[in-house]
């Protein structure tokens, strides 16, 4: 059962707290990205449910075990870094088939299982070189190559991304994403890049100072985002964040100054927000300024 | 006037803009000053060749050959090969006949002594600087400045209490005595030096190798060694050149059996009242030369690399 959870995880370096609470679970065959600026806790998180930093408390549950005291290698995980962390002093052949030595089976077939995901991943002809002396790209492939040559219960992988130039980047997020829906195991990818999450992710998990502060598919994070965090966050450029002053309350509905202009609104939010596309600018005086500059006013935002 | 050459550059100094191969004016200046290093080295390995009354001639005689005629007959000398055949062995009384002057254990010793210590602080001390890299203990820094504290003082202090240690566990003239004195006073070098190499290291790869299912050793045998190779044939000279020429220890902690060359060098030389046999020193001092300029020359390639390790970050 390929299945990734984390239970009220936190990680404390000393005073400082890197994660705090998070709560996560991806199903079989499902990717979640985790989002966010950097310094907010994400890589960490990743390395938490990898095994390479231990819990403070909470737990991480791997397919339905918990792994809490169990090092890395017995978690029947896949890796793919950063920095892509290819062994210097391996060829590449041999650096995919790393993850392979602790299997039991023959030397024919782990060629031929080098072989078969070489293909997959267009490096057969570089299989003889040293990591050195492939392109960034490839040294890409290889760091994905040698996350799936083992076909292990699930995946996670580190800004894989982040190295490549744009062109790449693009070609390689289609790649990526093929090799994965093939596979159907459990992903989590680390991103800062809201696009590579918004193009990649079944369900995107927003992470702020160590909190998780919004989990929910790319379109209720862009068209329903939690907090004014997740809404500044998400969406390039930018969506529009109007703040207002408080003139009073009318019965449940409080009066709020945007500008000129008075709005009545349900609760009592400080702040709410504004698309692009929901925005027409017309010249001239316009009849009624609200109908152009604030439309309509959709459900208010929890300040955050 | 892009077509000007500088008085400079028509010299063979390029400008200093831009990379790429040295004009030769530069190769020249560096080579000029590689002889004035070299020429010590140079002057020994030509008086091993003479006799007495011409390493002591003035003139300097500095040529073996005249060169078909090019070179004066009073700088010129008649090389021979006794100086080394008395090396192994020769005539202490005029006229007497020849005896084994023991060098060919001190050989040994020194061979002996000095890679044995500098293997097994290479040993210990990669060992030792991995774990103070990866697994920091509480004030690691600390240690670290006490491993060094011995090696701040001059080695004459230090031998006062070690000689007297040594006395009282009887391991004064031993093999194990000093091989144990070298390797401890190799080993802060070593792990000072491993260390820094260890730190470079990019730890994702050692993650990456975890979760690839490789234990903690293998990790270190398999991802981490084979990274450092060229720090450990850097570190491995360095160690072995302060060794092979350490005197005082040698002088004071060694026996008749377990002295080293530096020390019978000394002895030896001292002849018999007739001044120092110019040309036996040079004879010996030649041939100890040869085991570590062929270990230097041998692992050059890595102990360059080496030395410029982490000079540039990825």
């Amino acid at each position: 059962m390929s299945t990734i959870e984390a239970r009220k995880i936190t990680k404390r370096f000393g005073d400082f707290v890197a994660v705090r609470d998070a709560d996560l679970s991806v199903k079989a065959g499902e990717v979640v990205c985790l989002l966010g600026p950097s310094g907010c806790g994400k890589t960490t998180t990743l390395r938490m449910i990898a095994g390479l930093e231990r819990v403070t408390s909470g737990d991480i549950i791997i397919g339905g075990k918990r792994m809490n005291e169990l090092s890395p290698e017995k978690r029947d995980i896949a890796m793919v870094f950063q920095f892509y962390a290819l062994y210097p002093a391996l060829n590449v052949a041999d650096n995919i088939a790393m993850p392979l030595h602790y299997e039991k089976i023959s030397k024919t077939e782990r060629d031929r299982r080098v072989h078969r995901v070489a293909e997959i991943l267009h490096l057969s002809d570089v299989l003889d070189r040293m990591p050195g002396q492939v392109s960034e790209g490839e040294k890409q492939r290889i760091a994905v190559a040698r996350a799936i040559v083992r076909e292990p219960n699930c995946f996670l992988f580190d800004e894989p991304l982040s190295r490549l130039d744009v062109e790449l980047r693009h070609s390689m997020r289609g790649q990526i994403k093929e090799v994965l829906s093939n596979l159907s195991k459990a992903t989590v990818i680390v991103t800062h890049d809201q696009l590579e999450a918004l193009t990649m992710a079944d369900r995107i998990a927003i992470m702020r100072d160590g909190i998780i502060e919004q989990i929910g598919t790319p379109h209720q994070v862009f068209t329903k985002p939690a907090n004014v965090f997740v809404a500044s966050f998400i969406g390039t450029p930018q969506m529009n964040l109007v703040k207002g002053k408080l003139e009073g309350m009318n019965g449940s509905k409080a009066m709020i100054q945007f500008g000129g202009e008075k709005v009545e609104l349900e609760v009592n939010p400080a702040v709410s927000k504004l698309k692009p596309s929901q925005v027409t600018l017309a010249s001239g005086p316009a009849p009624s300024r609200r109908s152009s500059v604030v439309p309509r006013i959709r459900s208010p935002l929890r300040p955050s | 006037m892009a077509d000007t050459i500088s008085f400079w550059e028509r010299l063979g100094f390029r400008k200093a803009s831009g990379v790429g191969e040295a004009g030769w004016g530069h190769t020249l200046l560096t080579a000029i000053i590689s002889l004035i290093y070299f020429l010590p080295v140079l002057i020994i390995i030509v008086t091993s060749f003479k006799l007495q009354t011409e390493a002591l001639a003035v003139p300097p005689k500095l040529f073996p050959t005249s060169f078909f005629g090019l070179i004066p007959e009073q700088f010129v000398f008649s090389p021979t090969l006794e100086n080394f055949t008395s090396v192994f062995s020769r005539a202490y009384v005029a006229g007497g006949a020849a005896e084994s002057t023991g060098f060919d254990r001190f050989f040994f010793n020194s061979i002996f002594i000095a890679s044995t210590s500098v293997l097994l602080a290479l040993v210990i001390g990669t060992l030792a600087a991995y774990g103070f890299s990866r697994y920091p203990l509480k004030g690691n820094d600390s240690y670290l400045f006490i491993i060094l504290t011995t090696r701040m003082l001059p080695a004459i202090v230090v031998i006062i209490p070690v000689i007297l240690m040594f006395r009282v566990v009887g391991l004064a003239g031993s093999y194990v005595g000093i091989i144990l004195l070298y390797t401890a006073f190799n080993l802060p070098f070593t792990i000072w030096m491993m260390k820094s190499f260890f730190d470079e290291l990019a730890p994702d790869v050692e993650d990456a190798a975890r979760i690839d299912g490789s234990s903690e050793i293998r990790v270190f045998f398999k991802i981490c060694l084979p990274q450092v190779l060229a720090g450990l044939a850097a570190t491995f000279v360095f160690g072995l050149i302060l060794t092979w020429n350490e005197f005082l220890f040698a002088l004071l902690l060694t026996g008749v059996d377990t002295r080293t060359v530096p020390v019978a060098m000394n002895q030896a030389v001292a002849g018999g009242g007739i001044g120092v046999l110019w040309g036996l020193l040079a004879a010996i001092e030649t041939l100890f030369l040869i085991p570590v300029f062929l270990v230097t020359f041998f692992l050059q390639n890595h102990l360059l690399r080496g030395v410029t390790f982490g000079t540039v970050k990825r």
